[in-house]
């Protein structure tokens, strides 16, 4: 049972993932500080811009808390927090966490001019209208022998999962539909 | 799929919230910026404190310029157009900057319009110095706004007045009855439409950040606390003495705004911050803040 969900609050769009959990009575605290994450069984990485938040994160002293967090409890990345779960390799500004078996390349759709939004599949209620935003969104590859996909678009892989960790590249935060918060809480509960 | 959307344009500006994006001329800055933490970069030739100084036009910058600094770092760059100069702003979409700010810190195009930013797949941000003049920019289709602040001043006071001004605007308008909100409209010279959602929602419908005059780690959370969701910060950082201890201490203190703790260790051992200006000492004909229509 998720007691307590854990929203990374260093920078980028934590409020809206904390008033999604709210719309869904889920109890949740913003986390600034490592010690925080004790409090917490599911840690939320939000979107941003990846190469503060990786920044940020050492500066804070988060990465070995973080790392630790993950080998018992789940992590949920949506886009910049999608890369740094990945495996990618440490580039310029940007050291990935390692926490999931799979690459992700940055701005991979371009700059914002090619930011755009569309509907999903969702392969775990089979629907076709889940809208989403993807904003100077990542793509993923390279993906590990125990990653499932859990949501396409265009049959390219948008949410994976390796029955721990979440990662979307879009942003579920953004609008009124909580099928994808709701979805992941339904996974760590069962 | 829709590209260039609204909700796509306000969508970038939600991922800027919580960060700190600064005034860069060269790509060195540019790379000094994005090593400090920044979200974001604003590509321009001369900062504010420079094109007061130096006075004649500001104008667009050199593409060649923002060309150089989007080949050196990865974040969002940011560059800027003259208030109404709708042509420098179909240039800057050409060179796909990430965000365009009409802004007031250049030498307006037309004295009497803005850009119809709707028009454009690029998201804008535009400054305003109360909620009236937020509505109007957004109204034309801005998908982030800024206090206007005093430019170039490294004064900190206008940006406050700025900020607090649209703060209990949304405030007052919270407080009022729906057969209040026409005469509130017509007031604040707001679109009804608008002024009925702030007064709903109770904050403005895209990010609210803050600009103009920032110089300190103070200044950052002293914003940040009185509402803005991210600050940009001008001449502040290469107008001082030490730009990259100074760029990095910002971040930390937009991250950390609430905690004194931890804005006391950014704010220690920074070398000069820019010397700044009293606003009496700006000539009337000089305060950028009074462009924007």
């Amino acid at each position: 049972m998720v007691r307590k969900v854990g929203v990374l609050a260093l920078q980028g769009n934590y409020i809206q993932h904390k008033r999604m959990l709210d719309n869904l009575g889920i109890n949740n605290i913003l986390v600034q500080y490592p010690r925080e994450l004790e409090k917490c069984d599911l840690l939320i990485i939000p979107g941003g811009e990846s190469t503060t938040i990786s920044k940020l994160i050492d500066r804070n002293k988060f990465r070995k808390p973080i790392m630790n967090f993950a080998q018992i409890n789940s992590v949920f990345g949506t886009c910049a927090g999608m890369i740094l779960l990945s495996s990618t390799k440490e580039a310029n500004n940007l050291k990935p966490l390692g926490v999931m078996d799979f690459k992700a390349k940055r701005n991979a759709y371009g700059r914002q001019v090619n930011s755009f939004s569309g509907n999903l599949h969702l392969e775990f209620d089979n629907s076709n209208n889940f809208k989403a935003l993807f904003i100077r969104a990542p793509k993923v590859s390279n993906l590990g022998k125990g990653i499932k996909i859990l949501a396409t678009y265009k049959k390219e892989p948008v949410m994976i999962s390796d029955g721990r960790h979440f990662a979307t590249t879009f942003h579920p935060e953004i609008g009124n539909d909580v099928r994808i918060h709701k979805y992941i809480m339904e996974q760590i509960n069962a | 799929m829709g590209q260039g959307t609204y909700e796509v344009k306000v969508g970038l500006a939600e991922m800027l919230k919580g960060g700190v994006i600064m005034d860069v001329t060269t790509a060195e800055q540019a790379q000094i910026a994005e090593d400090a933490g920044a979200v974001a970069v604003m590509a321009l030739e001369r900062i504010p404190a420079d094109i007061r100084t130096d006075g004649g036009i500001a104008r667009m910058s050199d593409p060649l310029m923002i060309k150089d600094i989007q080949k050196t770092v990865s974040i969002p760059v940011m560059a800027k157009c003259r208030i109404g100069h709708f042509a420098e702003a179909q240039i800057l979409e050409a060179l796909e900057v990430d965000f365009i700010d009409e802004s007031e810190v250049l030498t307006p195009a037309d004295d009497n319009n803005h850009i119809y930013k709707h028009d454009f797949k690029i998201p804008f941000v535009c400054g305003a110095r109360n909620l009236g003049e937020a509505l109007r920019r957004i109204g034309e289709g801005a998908a982030m706004i800024r206090t206007k602040g005093e430019a170039g001043s490294g004064n900190i006071v206008e940006a406050v007045r700025h900020m607090r001004s649209i703060i209990n605007e949304i405030n007052l308008l919270g407080t009022l009855g729906h057969d209040q909100l026409m005469a509130t409209a017509r007031d604040f010279q707001a679109p009804f439409s608008l002024v009925e959602q702030v007064a709903k929602i109770k904050k403005l419908p895209v990010p609210n950040f803050s600009a103009g005059g920032i110089a300190t780690p103070a200044d950052a959370s002293l914003v940040m606390q009185l509402g803005a969701e991210s600050v940009f910060v001008g001449s502040g950082i290469f107008k001082s003495e030490d730009p990259a201890s100074r760029a990095k201490a910002i971040v930390d203190s937009v991250t950390h705004y609430k905690d004194a703790d931890k804005l006391a260790i950014a704010s220690s051992g920074l070398k000069s911050a820019m010397k700044g200006l009293d606003i009496s000492e700006i000539p009337e004909d000089q305060m950028l803040q009074d462009r924007g229509w």
